[in-house]
């Protein structure tokens, strides 16, 4: 007896071409890359990886990236939960506006943010001249690599927040008002726990961008080896001067952190799916 | 019997905290966006609108431009046919591994982009495990243009695929099975049917693609070879500029490819809006 296939399933060798297709095409631009990574870091061994790893300026550049991280995630978490409270609960005008000025620092490109900083703080600057007369260092320091990694990190809470709030409406929260709970109770009690996977799916994608980011860090931070090197700057700096397996040890822990971001993410879109925004695009 | 249709009243709100939060907003996105984009939209004023020229208009310049723009093109193209690709087999198709598959196509978004950088240059190197067998039959990719347009479409491709998955996954089977039972081939169907049903994803996934590589940075320049007026990208030429401290000359730079972001993001609004209408 033959087999009926549906009319709208792919002949055979239609699926085991674009199947096929598919797949080499991940293997030659996802898979191998991401393979090269600890295959050289591990070239020698694990020792001499790990010896990299743990001498003073990876570990600087490990410090200062944690570092910018841990002011960076907060400040747009903060920036994330108020904009998507003014946005999803309350009506005005220019909304949408707003909401596209949100994405903005998504579609420019990282060096042109740290450029616009160079512009703001450098010596040629608007404000250079006043903080070199203050002794105020923000090029060059911490600051500015904070405020770049910032800049290229900002809309990643807020965006994933506004969708997901805007479906939930405030009906909710307009209960709980009657109810009599303070402003801050109605957040922590009804809010906080509607969100919380939506709030911790959009801190996951920033975290990883503020210890990745390349190229915006890259203008700021002058490249001061155990001062203001970042983890990223540091495989540059290491690369350009033909330490592969030094700079693929730091590559290779850089992207375990990738790894470890790409699993929780997966966990969460497969477990709590409904609780996140619908659309992803970042 | 007449009814009449009385309004209700408009619920007040009065859910707590909008001027606090919407003054918050305003005040952090202007500190940390707006005003520090301003003085860059300000910069060719500051000086003469002749030095913005002059510097856009060098050889050098135009060269990093074309080669930005035009490698982000045809990388933004290649993304999009792969990524339809991917896209079908991923919601059509059952197979071991496939949620694996899935979250590996995010890998460009996690992994940072220097990492990104250090790997492709290596493995497309004439000593790399693809660059070998390239040079085997006198192929250059790292060093080349070419490195610079693999760099861009390993970038863009989450982009192209992440876009049109779930669009995919809602299109209803019935106008396949309408295009079937009036005899159409399933190439056909696909061709002629699926294709212009997808095609504001398609169109939305290569502006997000082709945004993303015009701007890229991280991942090319250790492939690129950057080579001045041959493998040299805008972004790389801003950062040159700038250690030179020819500041006019890196906003120029700046102002151009924010420009191009504003109309990338206009078009994508116009891409959404008819999206919208066609669903």
């Amino acid at each position: 007896m033959k087999r009926f296939r549906p009319a709208t399933d792919d002949p055979p060798l239609m699926r085991l071409f674009l199947g096929a297709a598919a797949i080499l095409f991940m293997l030659l631009f996802l898979v191998l890359p991401l393979l090269v990574v600890f295959s050289e870091a591990l070239n020698k061994g694990l020792g001499p990886a790990l010896v990299i790893l743990s001498d003073a300026d990876s570990l600087s550049a490990i410090k200062v990236s944690l570092v910018t991280a841990a002011i960076a995630v907060p400040l747009n978490t903060v920036f994330g939960i108020a904009a998507a409270w003014a946005i999803t609960k309350f009506e005005f005008r220019g909304k949408a506006f707003l909401v596209t000025l949100i994405d903005l620092p998504f579609s420019i490109s990282p060096v042109v943010a740290g450029l616009i900083y160079v512009l703001v703080f450098g010596r040629q600057g608007w404000l250079g001249p006043w903080l070199l007369d203050h002794d105020v260092r923000i090029l060059f320091a911490l600051p500015g690599i904070v405020l770049a990694t910032t800049f290229v990190t900002f809309p990643f809470v807020a965006r994933e927040l506004i969708p997901l709030m805007a479906d939930q409406g405030r009906d909710e929260e307009e209960a709980a008002l009657s109810l009599g709970a303070s402003g801050f109770a109605i957040f922590r009690r009804v809010t906080l726990p509607n969100i919380k996977w939506g709030l911790l799916y959009g801190v996951l994608l920033c975290n990883a961008r503020a210890l990745g980011e390349f190229g915006a860090v890259s203008v700021v931070s002058g490249h001061i080896r155990g001062k203001t090197n970042t983890m990223p700057l540091h495989v540059e700096l290491l690369y350009n001067n033909y330490d592969y397996v030094g700079a693929f040890s730091v590559a290779a822990l850089l992207a375990l952190l990738a790894l470890v971001t790409l699993a929780l993410k997966s966990f969460l879109e497969w477990h709590y799916a409904d609780e996140l925004a619908t659309v992803h695009r970042h | 019997m007449s009814a009449i249709a009385i309004p209700l009243p408009k619920r007040r709100n009065r859910l707590p905290g909008f001027g606090l939060s919407l003054g918050f907003t305003l005040f952090y996105l202007s500190a940390i966006v707006l005003i520090p984009l301003l003085a860059l939209v300000v910069r060719p004023f500051e000086f003469s609108l002749a030095d913005f020229w002059n510097a856009i208009s060098a050889p050098r310049v135009l060269a990093a431009l074309r080669l930005s723009f035009g490698a982000a093109l045809a990388a933004a193209a290649i993304d999009t046919v792969f990524g339809f690709i991917i896209a079908w087999v991923l919601v059509r198709y059952n197979f071991p591994g496939k949620r694996l598959m899935d979250a590996l196509i995010d890998l460009p978004f996690a992994l940072p982009t220097a990492v990104a950088g250090i790997a492709l240059s290596t493995l497309y190197a004439p000593t790399g495990w693809i660059g070998s067998l390239l040079a085997a039959e006198n192929i250059r990719i790292a060093y080349t243009p070419w490195g610079v347009l693999v760099a861009m479409v390993f970038i863009g491709l989450p982009f192209a695929v992440r876009t049109l998955q779930p669009v995919l996954q809602e299109l209803g089977r019935e106008f396949e099975e309408a295009a079937a039972t009036l005899g159409a081939t399933r190439w056909q169907t696909i061709r002629r049917v699926v294709l212009p049903m997808l095609l504001p994803a398609l169109l939305t996934g290569a502006a997000l693609a082709f945004a993303r590589g015009v701007g890229e940075y991280g991942s090319v320049i250790f492939i690129a070879g950057n080579l001045p007026m041959k493998s040299e990208i805008a972004p790389l030429l801003i950062i040159i500029k700038l250690e030179q401290f020819d500041y006019a000359g890196a906003s120029s730079i700046g102002v151009v490819m924010l420009a191009a972001a504003f109309v990338m993001l206009l078009a994508l609004n116009g891409l959404q809006v008819w999206a919208a209408k066609q669903r």
